[in-house]
């Protein structure tokens, strides 16, 4: 292969991978956005995504779209459990302690997970085989065609929902202003356990789609959920465009800087990135920054 | 004053017994990480009990003075004691370099921004083979010694380790009581406020976490020299947590308090051995719980919830 060619590839798969960081992305700025919160447990989200679909197919026996609608179903009840028990109880919710309640989530979950279904890694199979399709020189797997619909799906439907439903816009209402929200009638805590849904929904989507490509475990969730996060950050927290193009372009960079410079420091990539971003441009790269409210 | 006196003087007596009431080496043994642990919670405790600024990347820190320590004198052969000067002053001045952008940033994107912080530093101890040994780790530590007294057995450690865990309290408290601990608090509360007030909020903010990884660089190079060995997984996101959880067990802003929280999580495992792997959902549970019923930590919390639940005798005196 030449380079041009190995160019293409590492595009292709950056793509790929980077659409997963935009799901989980959105994941992490939609409930920002309702609430304020950044998600540490978002991660987790993603892992039981795989896992349980792992479950299901393996020690269950079940066909394989019936196992990840289980997943999604499993993971969505974890994620309003969560904002029931944990995040909405809080009497003082400064951020550190949100912080380290949602970070005291994300273990317990972890944990959980570890001793549910031990410490071992799994596969899930291609959903549409592992026959590489050819573009050129460079490969491509069924999966990969799977991971850019589910994505285009999620963010097609995220965006019905939010700009065209009832619910989706009093959401964003929320966002906005939650207590002017409330004096119209918006019951914002409802809308908090909606962002928790639906984060965790989208959260599992990225789990079950990625796991044919990169294997699970219970502990798959913490570089995930950071990524994700990256991808929110570099898009300044939209639940739209901006952090789809965030997801897109932390894959591709890293892929790059896998196939370039070093597979070992792959993930340092984009924490350097973050970094970066947060310190140049901690409203994102697309946004023009907002003065701070005392 | 006096009572801060008072406390101290009964921990110097408290760390000066240990030894005559264990005898046996694993004790003491467990009593060593006590030590270098309180080292590192009350170092966190400086900047997020005091200052209000959250790391969640202090493990970075104190595997950084580690591994400068370990490198240096096992790799270079130069003097454990210059070894671990020369390891905290590095330490520190990066934390100082990197401060002026990284608490810039509040809350979350604070706690992003450590987070991220620390698995850089991991993953250069994973991936720097040449430099590290990679991820099975560097051994050929040398212990620290003065003059011909060589700390190499647990006791010896034990004092070694504790003579510094208990000036790091002693720094800890006078600081908390000082100009400066004010200023630390006043920031926490409100960094306007602060500002008004004649506080260099920006420079004291970075200086504390300066001096936050000063403290830890500290305890990794005598880790480091305790160990003889220094391995990745010791410094990885699952210790910033457990650091984290230290401090709020323990309360934040109460030097004692780190020093009880680092004592029950360390000893905790120990405790339980049974539980192994699955102390880390221990932690997970605790840190809810303790963050949403008692977020005074659990010194405070214990007794003003016995208080709540017991009748009040006191009252109507007087």
């Amino acid at each position: 292969m030449n380079l041009s060619d190995q160019l293409i590839q590492f595009l292709l798969s950056g793509f790929a991978t980077g659409s997963i960081y935009a799901l989980i992305g959105l994941g992490f700025s939609i409930i920002y956005n309702a609430t304020g919160i950044i998600n540490f447990a978002q991660g987790e989200f993603v892992m039981l995504g795989g896992m349980v679909t792992v479950f299901f197919l393996t020690s269950l026996h079940i066909p394989l779209p019936a196992a990840i609608l289980g997943a999604v179903a499993i993971t969505t009840f974890v994620g309003l459990l969560f904002e029931r028990l944990a995040i909405r109880p809080i009497r003082k919710a400064t951020p550190i302690n949100l912080v380290i309640i949602t970070i005291g989530g994300s273990i317990l979950i972890r944990g959980l997970a570890m001793l549910i279904w031990g410490k071992d890694t799994h596969a899930i199979p291609g959903f549409s085989g592992e026959e590489p399709i050819m573009i050129g020189n460079a490969s491509l797997l069924p999966q990969h065609l799977w991971i850019f619909g589910m994505t285009t799906l999620a963010i097609i439907a995220s965006k019905v929902f939010f700009n065209y439903t009832i619910s989706g816009k009093a959401m964003r209402a929320c966002a906005f202003n939650p207590r002017a929200a409330s004096l119209i009638g918006i019951d914002v805590k409802r809308m908090v356990l909606f962002s928790f849904v639906i984060s965790s929904a989208m959260g599992s989507v990225a789990g079950f789609i990625i796991a044919p490509l990169t294997m699970t475990s219970y502990d798959v969730g913490i570089m995930l959920g950071l990524k994700g996060f990256c991808a929110a950050i570099i898009g300044g927290m939209s639940s739209g465009l901006g952090t789809v193009l965030g997801g897109i372009i932390l894959g591709v960079l890293e892929s790059l800087g896998a196939g370039l410079i070093s597979s070992g420091y792959k993930d340092a990539v984009a924490f350097i990135i973050l970094l970066l971003i947060l310190f140049i441009r901690p409203q994102g790269i697309f946004k023009r920054a907002e003065s701070e409210r005392v | 004053m006096k009572r801060e006196l008072v406390k101290y003087l009964l921990l110097v007596a408290a760390a000066v017994s240990m030894p005559y009431f264990f005898s046996d080496g694993y004790m003491m043994n467990v009593l060593v990480f006590v030590g270098i642990n309180t080292m590192l919670a009350v170092a966190l405790n400086l900047l997020l009990g005091f200052a209000g600024q959250i790391s969640l990347g202090h493990a970075g820190f104190f595997g950084l003075g580690a591994y400068i320590s370990g490198v240096l004198t096992a790799t270079h052969q130069v003097n454990p004691w210059l070894a671990m000067l020369i390891a905290a002053i590095a330490v520190s001045f990066l934390a100082f370099l990197i401060g002026f952008p990284i608490l810039k940033l509040k809350g979350h994107y604070l706690a992003m921004a450590t987070l991220g912080l620390g698995i850089i530093i991991y993953i250069v101890f994973n991936e720097a083979v040449d430099i590290t040994g990679g991820p099975s780790g560097l051994s050929g530590i040398p212990n620290l010694a003065l003059g011909s007294l060589v700390f190499d057995n647990d006791v010896k450690n034990y004092c070694l380790v504790w003579t510094f865990t208990i000036v790091t309290i002693l720094l800890a408290v006078n600081l908390a009581h000082s100009r400066i601990g004010r200023a630390l608090r006043a920031i926490h509360d409100s960094e306007v406020a602060a500002r008004v007030m004649g506080v260099n909020v920006r420079l004291l903010k970075v200086q504390i976490f300066a001096l936050s990884a000063f403290i830890s660089a500290v305890a990794g190079s005598l880790y480091a020299h305790v160990m003889t060995f220094a391995a990745p997984a010791s410094f990885g996101f699952h210790f910033s947590v457990e650091l984290v959880t230290m401090v709020i067990i323990g309360g934040l802003g109460s030097i004692y308090g780190s020093l009880f929280g680092a004592t029950l999580l360390t000893l905790l495992p120990e405790l339980l051995r049974t539980f192994q792997d699955y102390d880390i959902i221990i932690y997970g549970l605790i840190l809810i719980l303790v963050t949403m019923f008692m977020p005074g930590g659990l010194v405070q919390g214990i007794p003003s919830l016995l208080g709540a639940l017991l009748p009040k005798k006191k009252e109507g005196r007087g």
